[in-house]
């Protein structure tokens, strides 16, 4: 199979998303186009030019374009709504929180609002306390929005033409540190269905679950863990609603360990949820206690060698493990 | 001043405004007897701005309303029934009992989704304006909202986006204190807004605004007619304050009946409290549409009393209904999250 790069499988999901289906209309800054800062952006001009009727530059009015982009859903169109840095979803959060996730439910199953909001989360190297942001558990704490983390080339595409069909708003929580990954892309359609967690590497000794950019990093912490015959299972949930909680439980019943790695911050975060919901089917099945590897408790300080100590590193990753199988 | 319109049309735009009044009425008694939970808003006393404004739409517009909702889902003529046992939390409610007083909507009358945080609609309505333009459908979006909601910022930015991009939408703003002291003294009406008059806001967005009496249900129908053919045309956003005086019933937090509203208070205002007085005799827009009918002579006295006399009959039938419509069942608060 073919090898490209992670930006280029997203921005190929975006051609053909457009080219698929009319009702699809972008609401983004063309000169960042779901690219953010990458030197690779300008490569969504092409796209924006080849659809200037569908790919539509806003005003720095995150509240209203969100909101422009629930009340185009409801009326049958299929807006993804770029809000670029992830930290920017707050300035749009009584839209998103109290209209988009409440819409459907509230209204009695009246109103859809199949709108996605796209956003990068993430430490991202001097981007300190306000652009560092990953909203993604407070999102999971807002029922009625679909919640999907890509994490490589394949996903990123897969999963954004499954966000573009399905009928419920979802947020698309994406990382800059992924666009330069490479990896096999099929050509096609490929959607990926939410739902589905996926095994990124296959180990017996310890199960290690990851989302988003924390994938790679674990990755690579389980090759070099693997040259000293630790054998490290990746599991990507790559939803976190729907989540796909039996393929999570499997590896851990099999493996008996594990450490979720993830990016939000330690308390309420991703990780603590999957945590709990570990404990509470399989505590019995543990030799080991849970690890979280997570963003520390505090605002996210700009000085670099503080921003990477506060990171879940590789360094913190490779300690959990060593931890859970002592 | 009357609208200009059929003598049915006028009996029509009377009987949906007494329809409102009388729903209103019947659901404070409901309240007050404990029959639902929940802090709610009436419309009463702005009869006459949402009835004439939401005939000058056509069939497959859309509309947004607020928390102060009821009076246009009837004006656009939801079911009495079905409104009443959702604001009790029924299961024959519109919404299944999920929605409540601040959320019924009623997709297939075109109102997508109701918001009881003040301003939520207004970026919304940017949207379906949007799609609308894009699919050229011909629809346009109403906006129906109050002045408060001009407080929140989701207001100006929406204003800025509708205006650069045109966007096919009329903004309703329903002021319903027209001679309020404000939250602040000193502040504009019942609003804390520096921006005074409240068209000032919108035309610095460049949106053409007008103020019009919300008690006149002639001048709110030209109004509106007039700002509707404008979007029509593709000139983009409109901006309509409509004025009203806050009914007294509403000056506490809960809603309180000084008296039932029947037409012949239009003239005899005998059975008013005199603390109430002014309001009934110069403010109340039912009064004021009813006498100018039956003065107009567009209609007797006798022919309005069978009017209210049906929608006094509907009213009872509608609460009968409500009230007997069973509680959801408990598993439905667990479904319906995800379409």
């Amino acid at each position: 199979m073919r090898e490209i790069a992670y930006y280029e499988a997203k921005l190929e999901a975006l051609r053909e998303i457009l080219a698929a289906d009319e009702r699809v209309h972008l609401i983004t800054d063309t000169l960042t186009g779901f690219l953010g800062l990458s030197p690779h952006r300008a490569r969504f001009r092409e796209i924006a030019e080849r659809y200037p009727e569908r790919v539509i530059s806003p005003p720095i009015s995150e509240l209203a374009f969100c909101g422009l982009g629930i009340g185009a859903a409801m009326a049958g169109l299929r807006p993804v709504v770029d809000v670029v840095t992830a930290s920017f979803i707050f300035e749009a959060w009584p839209q998103v929180v109290n209209e988009a996730a409440n819409a459907f439910y509230m209204s009695g199953g009246q109103t859809r609002a199949p709108v996605v909001f796209h956003v990068l989360h993430g430490l991202r190297g001097g981007g300190a306390a306000q652009h560092s942001h990953s909203p993604q558990a407070m999102l999971w704490n807002c029922p009625g929005l679909e919640i999907a983390l890509p994490s490589s080339p394949r996903d990123v595409k897969g999963l954004l033409k499954t966000a573009v069909r399905t009928d419920n708003p979802t947020v698309f929580v994406d990382h800059g540190s992924l666009f330069e990954v490479r990896g096999p892309v099929p050509e096609g359609d490929e959607a990926i269905p939410f739902g589905v967690a996926d095994i990124k590497r296959k180990g017996k000794d310890v199960t290690v679950i990851a989302t988003s950019y924390m994938v790679q990093r674990s990755l690579s912490v389980a090759d070099r863990l693997a040259q000293e015959g630790i054998d490290v299972e990746v599991v990507d949930p790559r939803t976190l609603v729907p989540l796909d909680f039996t393929t999570l439980i499997a590896s851990v019943e099999k493996t008996r360990r594990v450490v979720i790695v993830d990016e939000c911050r330690q308390s309420c975060g991703v990780a603590a949820e999957l945590a709990a919901r570990i404990a509470e089917a399989g505590f019995d099945k543990l030799k080991a206690p849970i690890r979280r590897v997570t963003t520390l408790d505090v605002p996210v300080p700009f000085s670099r060698p503080l921003e990477d100590f506060i990171s879940p590193s590789e360094g913190r990753i490779t300690e959990a493990i060593r931890t859970v199988l002592r | 001043m009357l609208p200009k319109l059929s003598r049915e049309k006028l009996i029509d735009l009377c009987r949906r405004m007494l329809l409102i009044r009388h729903f209103e009425e019947k659901l404070i008694l409901l309240h007050n007897e404990g029959r639902f939970s929940g802090h709610y808003h009436v419309y009463i006393g702005q009869e006459a701005t949402g009835v004439p404004a939401l005939s000058c739409l056509g069939p497959d517009d859309y509309l947004f309303t607020t928390h102060r909702n009821h009076g246009h889902l009837l004006a656009r003529g939801a079911e009495p029934k079905r409104l009443l046992a959702e604001i009790l939390g029924r299961r024959d409610g519109y919404n299944k009992g999920k929605g409540g007083t601040f959320h019924t909507n009623v997709s297939a009358l075109g109102f997508l989704h109701t918001s009881a945080v003040v301003a939520g609609i207004i970026p919304l309505a940017g949207g379906t304006a949007y799609a609308a333009k894009a699919k050229k459908s011909g629809q346009i979006t109403a906006c129906l909202f109050g002045d408060g909601a001009l407080e929140e910022g989701a207001a100006p930015e929406s204003f800025n986006l509708a205006s650069l991009w045109k966007l096919p939408v009329l903004y309703l703003c329903e002021n319903n204190g027209k001679y309020g002291r404000g939250r602040a003294i000193g502040a504009a009406q019942s609003s804390t807004m520096a921006a005074y008059p409240l068209t000032d806001l919108p035309a610095a967005y460049k949106i053409p605004a007008e103020q019009v009496d919300g008690t006149d249900a002639g001048a709110v129908h030209a109004a509106i007619s007039e700002a509707v053919e404008k979007i029509r045309r593709g000139e983009g956003p409109q901006f309509v304050e409509t004025q009203t005086v806050r009914w007294p019933g509403s000056e506490s937090n809960w809603p309180v009946v000084p008296v039932p509203t029947e037409f012949s208070l239009a003239w005899d205002l005998s059975a008013v409290p005199d603390a109430v007085k002014e309001w009934y005799r110069e403010c109340d827009p039912i009064l004021i549409f009813v006498r100018e009918l039956v003065e107009g002579k567009v209609v007797t006295k006798e022919e309005i009393g069978k009017v209210e006399e049906k929608v006094r009959e509907e009213i009872a039938q509608a609460a009968e209904f409500a009230l007997a419509s069973p509680y959801p069942e408990l598993e439905t608060a667990l479904e319906g999250v995800f379409a």
